[in-house]
């Protein structure tokens, strides 16, 4: 009685190419059942196309993509029966109340009316609406909306949940809150495909993570195997006069993890991966030598952010963006 | 969370009664939203009520229609011109539902792609009926003296309201192409204005030069003006221009179906 594959989600040589612009480059990943996997890359590294393409919305240009043994191309409606999608945006009638909503859902997912309420009840239930569940949505917060909108794609009891940026623009509270029924549903059994820009969150939420970037999968694994690509800590060194910055990192070039060729410098901070913490004493002693003060060395657990760096040469979100500069400092 | 049924002999395609149930889903979901806009469907109203008044009497004393007083001219006219302009509901509202990812959410679900299209359609005729009776009433307060049997007067409330739900697939058309409630409203207004303004609506086609009278004597809003007004005040046989329209709508609706429908599955 089970599905033809054990992969929840698969993706073999997925291409989607606008003109000349390629959006997915040959993508290929799997997703086992019950885990969350995520795909962290930039905006534009070609994440939403691949989340909607899986959830039946988008064509690809070649390849394939299947949910639980189902091709996206030639079973969709076997697919939409397993999938829950929730986007980046509330995707829910204003107008309505929470629970007119969640059964309006339930009976596009094909259940009968009686289940679709009795449904809607349980999911209001379980995602702390229930006291709000007879108001309109227009009065909601932002919060209470996102949760929603998660619980409406849940309403159908999909195996498979497809969750695009879901925490994007979300105060950290409500941020907490969605993280911890994503881990709640993961061990009910659910598998999740979710996209971030968040390094902490897939570090968070996710058993495996994939690096995305211009349409192909730049690295992919664990947290902890992904960290452990570019050394086994990074030194953390801040100087005291920014201006000493280029200086130092002349010195300590040298000392970087043999897989690590980047050092991340921005003015007054350098990150050294290294391949011991050994390698603290003798950054100071050199730096101490070449009489560039320094105003404080941790030895730290590499981040995800030297990951994607080093990865890419780029960091894994645009720094100028107000919003995430905001959403950053709120965390 | 319990495994889904095997998947071998999964079915492909939902049947009509599935169609048909998620159908009656999207039009109550719209009628729902209406019902809670009580503004929003005043000012439905206010528009068609604002053509009538100014017609009748800013513009009207100026037009001369013969034997026909101006108001019995003009009603069937404006009546018309209000469902082709209630159907430009269809595509703004649609819009706004890829906008607000709704349109993903109900893409992604197991129900009928075409239902989105036909709830709403059909919730919008809904709509246009209540607006009719406000334009009837209208009419008959400025003077409007239907003088046919209630049956051609019911025949001809039939045909308005298949009108109105014809150009909403035009609508629907437009909305799904454009993608944008904004471009939506005046995309809409550049095939309205002209269909509605250069046709029998309002002055009589024979006061028009050449070219444009040949577009408005063709024009499907002509034919169905014609059709209703022949159907209320009987000053001319009603079944010529009667045919012409349900011809026409059913060309309209054999092209704009199927052509909304693709332009949902892509959007």
């Amino acid at each position: 009685m089970g599905e033809r594959t054990a992969a929840a989600i698969q993706v073999e040589g997925l291409l989607k190419s606008y003109g000349e612009v390629v959006a997915l480059d040959r993508l290929d990943l799997e997703v086992d059942a019950g885990t969350v996997f995520g795909l962290l890359g930039p905006n534009g590294a070609g994440k939403t196309t691949l989340v909607r393409i899986v959830a039946t919305l988008l064509r690809p240009s070649g390849g394939h993509a299947r949910v639980l043994g189902h091709d996206v191309l030639t079973e969709p409606l076997a697919v939409r029966r397993r999938i829950g999608l929730a986007g980046q945006f509330a995707a829910i009638d204003a107008e309505l109340t929470g629970r007119e909503n969640l059964e309006m859902v339930g009976r596009l997912y094909r259940l009968s009316p009686a289940e679709a309420r009795r449904r809607a009840d349980e999911v209001l239930e379980r995602f702390g609406l229930a006291a709000i569940a007879d108001r309109r949505v227009s009065t909601y917060s932002g919060g209470m909306r996102r949760r929603l909108d998660l619980a409406a794609s849940l309403t159908g009891r999909p195996p498979v949940l497809l969750l695009d940026e879901p925490t994007t623009g979300l105060d950290p509270r409500s941020r907490q809150e969605l993280w911890a029924i994503v881990d709640e549903l993961r061990r009910g059994g659910t598998t999740v495909l979710l996209t971030t820009q968040y390094l902490e969150e897939a570090d968070r939420l996710a058993q495996r993570i994939a690096v995305v970037d211009h349409g192909r999968i730049a690295a992919q694994g664990s947290a902890a195997e992904l960290k452990s690509a570019i050394g086994t800590v990074v030194l953390a060194i801040r100087l005291s006069d920014p201006a000493t910055t280029s200086d130092a990192r002349a010195v300590l070039a040298d000392l970087a993890a043999r897989d690590a060729p980047r050092i991340v410098a921005a003015a007054g901070e350098i990150r050294l991966p290294v391949s011991s913490p050994g390698a603290s004493a003798e950054a100071v002693r050199r730096l101490d030598a070449r009489g560039i003060p320094i105003a404080a060395v941790e030895v730290q657990q590499p981040s995800l952010d030297d990951v994607f760096l080093t990865l890419t040469g780029r960091p894994a979100h645009d720094r100028d963006s107000a919003e995430q500069q905001a959403i950053r400092e709120s965390a | 969370m319990t495994a889904p049924p095997a998947a071998l002999s999964e079915r492909r395609h939902l049947t009509l009664p599935e169609t048909l149930r998620d159908t009656r889903v999207m039009a109550t979901r719209q009628l729902r939203k209406n019902r809670r806009r009580p503004t929003y469907i005043v000012f439905s109203f206010v528009q068609p009520v604002i053509f009538v008044l100014l017609f009748r009497y800013v513009f009207g004393g100026a037009i001369s229609t013969g034997p026909v007083p101006y108001v019995d001219f003009l009603m069937p006219g404006v009546i018309v011109q209000t469902a082709v302009f209630g159907a430009l509901v269809t595509g703004m509202g649609l819009t706004e539902d890829l906008k607000a990812g709704v349109v993903d959410r109900f893409r992604s679900l197991p129900m009928a792609r075409s239902a989105v299209l036909l709830g709403r359609t059909a919730a919008d005729m809904v709509m246009n009926v209540m607006t009719l009776i406000v334009m009837v009433l209208v009419g008959l307060a400025v003077g409007f003296r239907p003088s046919q049997p209630l049956y051609d007067l019911a025949l001809a409330f039939v045909l308005v309201l298949a009108f109105s739900y014809v150009f909403s697939w035009i609508s629907a058309f437009v909305g799904l192409t454009v993608r944008d409630p904004e471009t939506a409203q005046s995309a809409g207004f550049i095939w309205v204005f002209p269909l509605t303004f250069a046709s029998s609506a309002f002055v009589p086609t024979s006061s028009m030069p050449g070219a444009v009278r040949a577009f408005a004597q063709v024009n499907p809003v002509s034919l169905a003006v014609n059709a209703v007004r022949a159907l209320t005040i009987g000053h001319a046989d009603a079944l010529p221009p009667a045919l012409g329209t349900v011809a026409w709508l059913a060309g309209l609706l054999l092209v704009f179906i199927p052509l909304s429908v693709r332009a949902f599955r892509r959007a």
